[in-house]
């Protein structure tokens, strides 16, 4: 499948490829502020990410994670601060499928496909079929997939939009061990082999570690961190000692707690 | 647009039930409506027990009045439902097979006949009725006072004739039948002329001034009775009425009926599909998706519109279809059912959209479309005058803010050239196009929202 990911990606966001290197800033925000009522989801969060960079997004809940990716889509609206992203090139994959569950797995593509004005919808449909490995299961209807075939369909969706910079919400919630290597392996050959900028929010911090190439640690709408999973390491180590020998997770929380969150 | 047109006609197939109830529904009230419709409502069944004898007949004075076929008369006005013993009317009411029991007793003709002796009995008939059902009860009270009215009118015309006939006689003169002998009649202008043709013979004197005042009176009584005749036959219906219409012409019944049963049919669908599956956008998480660029607010709402104006269209004229299989339809105006079904589709489908927008879940979407639309349809067919007027206005702004009275209104222009005013119903809907497509454009904004 891998090969099959690589092959299709390259063909997917040829476009992309062609004109940017890692390095140049394809998002940027400045000052977030999101209110929900009295409560501050966002408060003046900073945040960049460059062409090609694999950035997690990571905090306790109610930190602000979906709200960030939120206002990055264009789906909600900042009360406060500057947004910057490249106009019609940011796809977006919701945390729940966002899926038409009585159509077929063909049926959801190619309707995205043609909403997205693609010349041959067809070509594009078994172009994610091929990627997502669901080609065989094509004519069923995606109510009876299971969560992660679900996930697959809906990330390929996000793909059609054959966009510079992906955003996914908590993409792995839900799956098993198995769909989850599968799904990060995807994710991962989209950044490193076609320089598309994914930025994904997780609850799971070594799941963040190991596929992060950068990190944003949000709590209580404030970026407590900004930096490589390494950077991360040493300052979970600095601040909280008392758990820097325990497993990374704990330290995390530790770290957290230290930052009187 | 056409896309998402496609998507959901494809969700909508892929449900069975959903597709088999809009195939279903509108079939099952055709054919409801059109057996209460070719069933007239006129001849409510009634269980029929009539003890008076064959041979007794009404009579006036000496005189009997011919039969007047007193079964065939109140069995023209109701089903008759022949039994043979009070026992057997009451169980048929009991039961419910009839609405009411109607008992002619053996004595009737002779109470009938007793109000022109010195001791009179009012003549009565008995009525059987179940009370059980308030609206039935006074259905059938109705029926038996309007069946009951016709029948003394029946005889009172009887006796006013056969009064003429007497008066008749005493004037004209002529043979009277009395107890199989004929006896003749003078007359008072036979009467009269004898008495003229011998007052010439007659010597002036006392017996010529008697004479003379025999005369005068014969004239007198003579111009008199004469009135007389036309007197007792309006005694009988001493009040004719005169209708005069003032607001235009009505369609027939038969169309109303089915103008509503179209109506309710077009709400119902268009309403409930719409609402319904602008909030599965939002159930299937697809709608921050959609509006991300690939469809504008208004596009998805004017595409849920346009989904439920086909779906309706389509359902509303199986329905009419299945109706003239009962009672026949003017095909030659189906320009104008088409206009009126697509204006109150799109009506009756931004109405939805609005709904769908503001409650978003698609249970509390259909809980909320049916409560707004069931009772709004029924004020709907509330008339004018039928409560107070203070009322009655409120009723007609409330409903006039619903679509569902004036697609009413077009639905009967449509389907009958007696109906209201077409025009005036096609620019009431468009208004509501317009106020309920910016309150659904409204509340889409916080559409997505948690």
């Amino acid at each position: 499948m891998h090969n099959n990911l690589r092959r299709l990606s390259r063909i997917a966001f040829a476009s992309v490829e062609a004109g940017a290197g890692i390095g140049t800033a394809v998002i940027e925000a400045r000052k977030l502020v999101k209110r929900f009522g009295a409560r501050e989801a966002l408060k003046g969060v900073d945040f960049e990410a460059s062409t090609g960079e694999l950035v997690a997004v990571i905090g306790p809940n109610g930190a602000g994670k979906t709200t960030l990716l939120s206002i990055l889509a264009g789906i909600s609206k900042a009360d406060g601060g500057e947004v910057h992203v490249p106009e019609g090139e940011v796809g977006w994959v919701p945390q729940q499928a966002a899926l038409y569950r009585r159509l077929t797995v063909e049926e959801n593509l190619l309707l995205f496909a043609r909403l997205e004005r693609h010349a041959d919808p067809g070509a594009s449909a078994e172009e994610m079929l091929e990627l997502t490995g669901l080609g065989e299961r094509r004519g069923e209807v995606v109510a009876r997939l299971s969560g992660g075939n679900q996930q697959r369909i809906n990330i390929a969706i996000g793909l059609l939009a054959r966009p510079s910079v992906l955003l996914l919400d908590e993409p792995s919630v839900g799956l098993d061990p198995r769909q989850r290597a599968r799904l990060w392996e995807f994710v991962s050959a989209l950044a490193e082999t076609n320089g598309t900028t994914v930025i994904f929010s997780t609850h799971d911090i070594q799941e963040a570690e190991r596929y992060g190439g950068r990190l944003l640690v949000l709590a209580d709408g404030e970026a407590l961190f900004d930096g490589s999973p390494d950077g991360l390491l040493e300052a979970v180590r600095r601040e909280a000692s008392e758990a820097a020998d325990r497993d990374f997770e704990t330290a995390f929380v530790a770290f957290l707690h230290h930052r009187g969150h | 647009m056409r896309w998402l047109l496609l998507k959901d006609l494809q969700i909508l197939r892929r449900s069975p039930l959903q597709a088999v109830l809009l195939v279903a529904y509108p079939v099952l009230i055709a054919v409801l409506v059109g057996f209460a419709i070719s069933r007239s409502p006129e001849k409510p069944r009634v269980a029929f027990l009539n003890e008076v004898p064959a041979d007794a007949r009404v009579s006036v004075g000496t005189r009997e009045l011919p039969n007047i076929g007193v079964n065939d008369r109140i069995c023209a006005r109701v089903e008759c439902v022949h039994v043979e013993s009070r026992a057997e009317a009451v169980e048929e009411v009991r039961s419910g097979d009839v609405l009411a029991a109607l008992i002619l007793p053996a004595n009737l003709v002779n109470r009938i006949n007793s109000l022109s002796t010195p001791f009179p009995n009012t003549p009565e008939i008995e009525v059987v009725v179940s009370e059980e059902d308030p609206v039935k009860a006074r259905l059938v009270n109705d029926r038996i006072d309007a069946l009951i009215a016709q029948a003394n009118l029946v005889i009172a015309r009887r006796i006013a004739a056969e009064g003429g006939k007497f008066l008749g006689l005493v004037l004209d003169g002529g043979d009277l039948k009395v107890l199989g002998q004929t006896i003749e009649i003078l007359g008072l202008r036979n009467s009269a002329r004898i008495v003229e043709s011998l007052r010439p013979s007659l010597p002036p004197g006392d017996l010529r001034d008697s004479v003379d005042r025999v005369i005068r009176f014969t004239r007198l009584a003579r111009n008199n009775l004469a009135t007389g005749e036309p007197l007792l036959s309006r005694l009988a219906q001493p009040i004719a009425v005169d209708k005069e219409v003032v607001d235009g012409s009505s369609p027939p019944l038969e169309s109303f009926a089915i103008a509503v049963a179209a109506t309710f049919t077009l709400a119902f669908v268009v309403v409930l599909l719409v609402a319904g599956s602008l909030a599965l956008e939002r159930e299937e998480n697809a709608f921050p998706r959609l509006t991300r660029g690939l469809v504008s607010h208004s596009a998805l709402l004017t595409e849920k519109v346009v989904l439920g104006v086909v779906v309706g269209l389509a359902v509303t004229l199986l329905m009419l279809t299945g109706l003239a299989l009962f009672v026949p339809l003017h095909w030659g105006r189906f320009g104008l059912w088409l206009v009126a079904i697509l204006a109150s589709g799109a009506a009756l489908g931004a109405a939805g959209a609005a709904l769908g927008a503001m409650a978003r879940e698609v249970r509390a979407v259909s809980l909320l479309a049916f409560m707004v639309t069931l009772p709004i349809a029924f004020l709907s067919l509330i008339p004018s005058g039928a409560v107070g007027a203070a009322l009655s206005d409120m009723i007609e702004i409330v409903t006039a803010l619903f679509p569902f009275k004036p697609a009413l209104d077009a639905m009967t222009a449509a389907l009958d050239p007696a109906g209201p005013d077409l025009g005036v119903a096609l620019l009431h809907l468009a208004a509501l196009i317009a106020a309920y497509g910016l309150l659904a454009r409204f509340a889409l904004r916080r559409f997505a929202a948690v």
